[in-house]
């Protein structure tokens, strides 16, 4: 034992190291305590706001695009289809350096400038969190798996399916449905924030646009279960979206198509629409553009194009364009005249080619030199004299031609689900006066009686007063949707008529007319009368297209004159460049004691109604009719087919 | 016989307590079943905190084991071994310190560690040992209480590795270390009255500590202070560990079942906040448990150190056993808010090496004071 050693009371220290160790454990058992009492503190007292905390944290409400609807047309065809698609999508939360990413994608599949500008705005817009960004559509294949195959290397980088919009008929009907294209926040702000919460697409012309809450559907929701990375773990609770409606719209894809073809290398336009229905079964302008290429967002390049080609392809000549519909409106305004009262059916003009209003003053031509001699109403329309139609014009005056008119539907929009469609110009006195241009001369009714002047109408404007005419007055309101497809459980499917679908609450509805009443009802007749004989008569301007058909076609030729002629000056087609010449129409409807089907065409510089419309118009009767028989006939066979096995 | 044996106490030492074959292991009992209990719970929790990962499990069973290899060893050594060797081994780490500091090798911007080849190594981890072992050995070879000039001395031996380690930086082990060390003086009955006088001295000194710490530690103080002033960062862990213990309640989500850790919300959940996990899935039932074990060691850790028949081995088995605690409750006060974050495991549960090897160590010491008490005479 050392000296120190021996120094040591052991006794002692053994003594205070135990009331040491007691005194310590005695501050243990007190931290514990203080321990126990955080955790009660937490546990306990704050359990309900802790697991609120927690609960928010994982649990996250992903909203669920709804699918869009499909447009079929009349036939069940499908117009308007969902392919999947896939794009590469960058989510930001997990992507450390975006640029550095960036720069790797582009080494693996190309981007645009266009691409990469409009992935930046898409980028700093407003998103809810761990929502990802597209950069990139319509990956290929290889672009896939190229992606695929470095998915290591590029954290936060995606590949993305999701359905787009694909327009099968492309060009040949954009006019007719119009397209969906990206969302923008524009947009975004006009719709419902919730019900588009997941929604990239938007209608963004024609029916596409119109019948956007139709086609659209309802959001659904995830409600999912989320890491701490925003990943989704696991899906709680599932609301699943309800689908767009699938839209059934009249139009006939074949009449189309044929249409088409008739006007293709053009710039013309056709409309066809079923008089019984108001349906339209063609609407066609020419030239048209792929759709396809807007879903997406179509380049800069590709757009300037469009938007510069001298045809003006992306102009939706059907509805918007705005021509004088000269000598078109004819049996319109002779029927305001006759009918008013204020003209005899039997009115008489001796046309010696020309109208003056006073003795020596302007003369009013007719297209004929010379004139048509004696002149009565019928032949005014089947051969139409313009001298006639001046005349009354001058008897009867503006009020009751414009009042005569504005009932077919003229200067006003009529249609139901065509929402870029454009009023025209119906000129009346009040017209004029409001828009400045002074009060109204008799040469103002001159003009108006034959469809020049101010007047102005579009294609659609035209064949739905042709409609009207062949409905003998009955207004239906043109329309493009047929009704709404309702999928039945038994798996056939049905079409619940569109009048039954509400759509008061869609933009861009119009008023339907009341019906043309007639003082004399049996005018229609005489005027339909003197429509046939513009086809059938012998001496009908459409007479070379009369021929060969079991049927009769009523119809009006019309010539619009695109540059002035002065006075005395001869117009001469050869010697006008080719888009100086005249604008070709022709409305007609057959057949003409039951009519199916009312068409207008008009080709612009086409030259006379009567040599480049009217046999446009005949063909697309021809293959109406054909279309029916074919129908028909199928009709019949698979009913002989049905009724086989039992016989 | 029995009088036979207490009467010639150095003819058969280790044959004086013999009450069956289990005193050759020179291994205690009631802590072995303890330690052992504690384990299995530690793993289970961890199973579930490496979020099913039986590789975490087999590898943290697998330092279990060598843990328990250094504590059979260590068993079986007289204490006065320990104390022979305690100087020596002291400078040897203060010597290793220096080396960390010049050689080191770094890992997430702290330097704690010498690299030799085939394994890395702490040295802060052994003087977690060494240190109440050197001051133990120290003041029990002199009279007790200790003398105003030795506290001052324990006082230098212990400031030195813990300055140093706090260099490094690693503020939760030089804070166990300097722990370790001030248990030994305390324990050793050193006057109240210096006592106070530390405290009131420490009291003054804070703002002199705030000045040298670095800016992340005082960036975890500020944390700690406020933790929603930086919710998505700094803050985040404890505002998320909070999150996980409260909504475990009193019964928890179930094993396995807690959103917070399975969804990777709560943060170091395998390491040093898996006390959060537990009272997520187990509630505060689970956590109580957890408690209850960690008492028992405690108290049975207290009870050899009270038995003990030298100064030295109380001073050390109750050094070891307060450092212990001292593990647990900054551990679980840092994860529930109650203190700022500092780098301390929750013991046998936390993921992670050399703190199980060391703490293991450390029972292998008890049970060493606790075995060779009959060895030496009054």
């Amino acid at each position: 034992m050392s000296a120190f050693d021996s120094l040591k009371d052991h006794t002692k220290e053994g003594r205070v190291f135990f009331s040491r160790s007691l005194i310590a454990f005695a501050i243990v058992l007190l931290l514990m305590g203080v321990l126990i009492s955080r955790l009660w503190f937490l546990q306990v007292v704050q359990h309900e706001n802790l697991a609120a905390l927690s609960d928010d944290n994982r649990v996250q409400l992903k909203p669920v695009g709804p699918t869009r609807g499909l447009i079929y047309d009349r036939n069940g065809i499908l117009l308007a289809d969902n392919r999947p698609s896939y794009s590469v999508t960058l989510l930001k939360e997990e992507v450390k350096d975006v640029d550095a990413t960036l720069a790797e994608l582009e080494k693996l599949i190309p981007v645009t400038e266009r691409e990469m500008v409009s992935f930046r705005k898409r980028l700093k817009q407003r998103r809810r969190p761990y929502e990802t960004v597209p950069l990139r559509f319509r990956l290929t294949d290889e672009e896939i798996a190229r992606i695929a195959v470095n998915y290591q290397r590029l954290p936060g980088v995606q590949v993305e399916a999701d359905l787009i919009r694909y327009y099968p008929f492309g060009a040949g009907l954009v006019h007719a449905l119009g397209y969906v294209g990206r969302i923008n926040e524009k947009e975004l702000k006009r719709v419902d924030p919730t019900n588009y919460s997941a929604t990239h697409y938007i209608g963004k012309l024609g029916i596409e646009k119109f019948y956007e809450p139709l086609l659209h559907g309802e959001v659904g929701y995830h409600k999912v279960e989320t890491n701490a990375r925003g990943r989704v773990m696991r899906v709680l609770e599932r609301t699943d979206p309800v689908p767009g409606k699938d839209v059934v719209l009249h139009l006939d894809i074949r009449l189309q198509q044929a249409a088409e073809k008739l006007i293709h290398g053009r710039r013309a336009a056709i409309v066809a629409i079923d008089p019984n229905t108001g349906g339209i079964l063609a609407l066609v302008s020419n030239p048209g553009y792929d759709p396809n290429m807007f879903v997406t967002g179509i380049s800069s390049k590709n757009y300037t194009a469009l938007r510069e080609s001298p045809d003006l392809p992306l102009f939706n000549r059907a509805l918007r364009g705005q021509y004088p519909p000269g000598s078109t409106i004819k049996p319109m305004v002779a029927m305001g005249v006759i009918d008013s009262g204020e003209i005899s059916p039997s009115h008489t003009v001796s046309d010696p080619g020309f109208y003056t209003l006073t003795k020596g003053g302007r003369r009013y031509r007719d297209w004929k030199r010379g004139g048509h001699g004696k002149v009565g109403m019928d032949m005014a329309i089947y051969q139409s004299c313009d001298v006639w139609f001046y005349d009354v014009a001058n008897r009867a005056g503006v009020d009751v031609i414009s009042d005569y008119l504005g009932r077919f539907g003229f200067g006003q929009v009529t249609s139901l689900d065509l929402p870029e469609a454009l009023p025209g110009i119906l000129p009346s006195r009040a017209w004029k006066k409001k828009t400045g241009r002074g009060s109204w001369y008799s040469g103002d009714s001159l003009n108006l009686s034959i469809g020049q002047g101010w007047m102005l109408a579009t294609p659609l404007q035209l064949a739905t007063a042709t409609s009207v005419m062949a409905n003998r007055g009955v207004w239906k309101q043109p329309r493009m949707l047929k009704g709404v497809m309702q999928r039945s459980q038994s798996g056939s499917d049905a079409i619940t008529e569109g009048s039954v679908i509400d759509i008061s609450g869609l933009e861009g509805t119009s008023a339907v007319l009341p019906d043309v009443k007639l003082d004399n009802e049996q005018y229609w007749q005489r005027i339909v009368d003197a429509m046939i004989a513009v086809v059938h008569g012998p001496r009908g301007t459409a007479r070379k297209i009369g021929t060969g058909i079991d049927f009769q076609i009523a119809g009006k030729t019309g010539t619009a004159q695109v540059v002035g002629i002065k006075q005395d000056e001869e117009y001469d087609a050869e010697k006008l460049s080719e888009r100086n010449r005249d604008h070709a129409l022709f409305i007609s409807f057959a057949p003409a004691a039951k009519p199916e089907i009312a068409v207008a065409v008009i080709v612009e510089n086409g030259g006379g109604g009567s040599s480049t419309a009217a046999p446009v118009a005949r063909k697309v009767i021809d293959a109406f009719m054909e279309l029916k028989l074919q129908d028909e006939g199928q009709l019949i066979t698979s009913a002989e087919q049905k009724g086989s096995p039992d016989a | 016989m029995r009088d036979f044996q207490r009467s010639m106490p150095d003819a058969q030492p280790h044959l004086a307590r013999r009450r069956g074959l289990w005193s050759y292991t020179r291994l205690d009992a009631w802590l072995l079943l303890l330690v052992f209990i504690l384990c299995g719970y530690g793993l289970l929790i961890l199973y579930s905190a490496s979020g099913g990962d039986m590789g975490y499990v087999t590898r943290q069973a697998i330092r279990m084991g060598a843990g328990f290899f250094v504590m059979v060893v260590l068993a079986q050594l007289r204490p006065q071994l320990f104390a022979r060797w305690a100087p020596a081994m002291y400078v040897v780490c203060i010597g290793l310190l220096l080396a960390v500091i010049l050689v080191g090798v770094g890992a997430k911007g702290a330097q704690r560690w010498i690299a030799l080849p085939g394994f890395r190594f702490q040295p802060s981890e052994i003087l977690k040992l060494v240190l109440p072992l050197m001051i133990a050995c120290y003041l029990a070879s002199r009279p007790l209480p200790p003398s105003f000039r030795h506290i001052m001395i324990s006082l230098v031996l212990i400031f030195v590795p813990v300055v140093m380690i706090m260099k490094q930086p690693d503020l939760g082990t030089s804070l166990l270390i300097g722990a370790s060390g001030v248990f030994v003086l305390l324990l050793s009955g050193i006057y109240w009255r210096y006592i106070f006088a530390a405290l009131g001295v420490a009291a003054a000194g804070l703002p002199g500590l705030w000045m040298v710490m670095k800016d992340y530690q005082k960036q975890r103080v500020l944390t700690f202070l406020d933790p929603e002033s930086d919710p998505l960062g700094s803050g985040w862990n404890i505002i998320q560990s909070k999150a996980a213990i409260g909504s475990g309640g009193l019964d928890g989500k179930g094993w396995m079942q807690g959103t917070q850790s399975q969804l990777d919300f709560l943060p170091e959940s395998h390491t040093d906040f898996i006390i959060a996990v537990l009272a997520e899935e187990m509630g505060m039932v689970g956590v109580l448990i957890l408690l209850a074990i960690y008492l028992l060691i405690i108290a049975r850790g207290l009870v050899i150190a009270v038995k003990a028949q030298d100064s030295f081995g109380r001073l050390v088995a109750g050094s070891v056993t307060l450092t212990f605690f001292v593990y647990i409750f900054v551990n679980i006060g840092m994860v529930s808010g109650l203190l700022p974050v500092v780098g301390v495991p929750l013991p046998l549960v936390s993921y992670g090496g050399t703190s199980i090897v060391t703490l293991m160590a450390g029972f292998g010491l008890l049970m060493s004071v606790q075995a060779h008490r009959k060895m030496i005479s009054h």
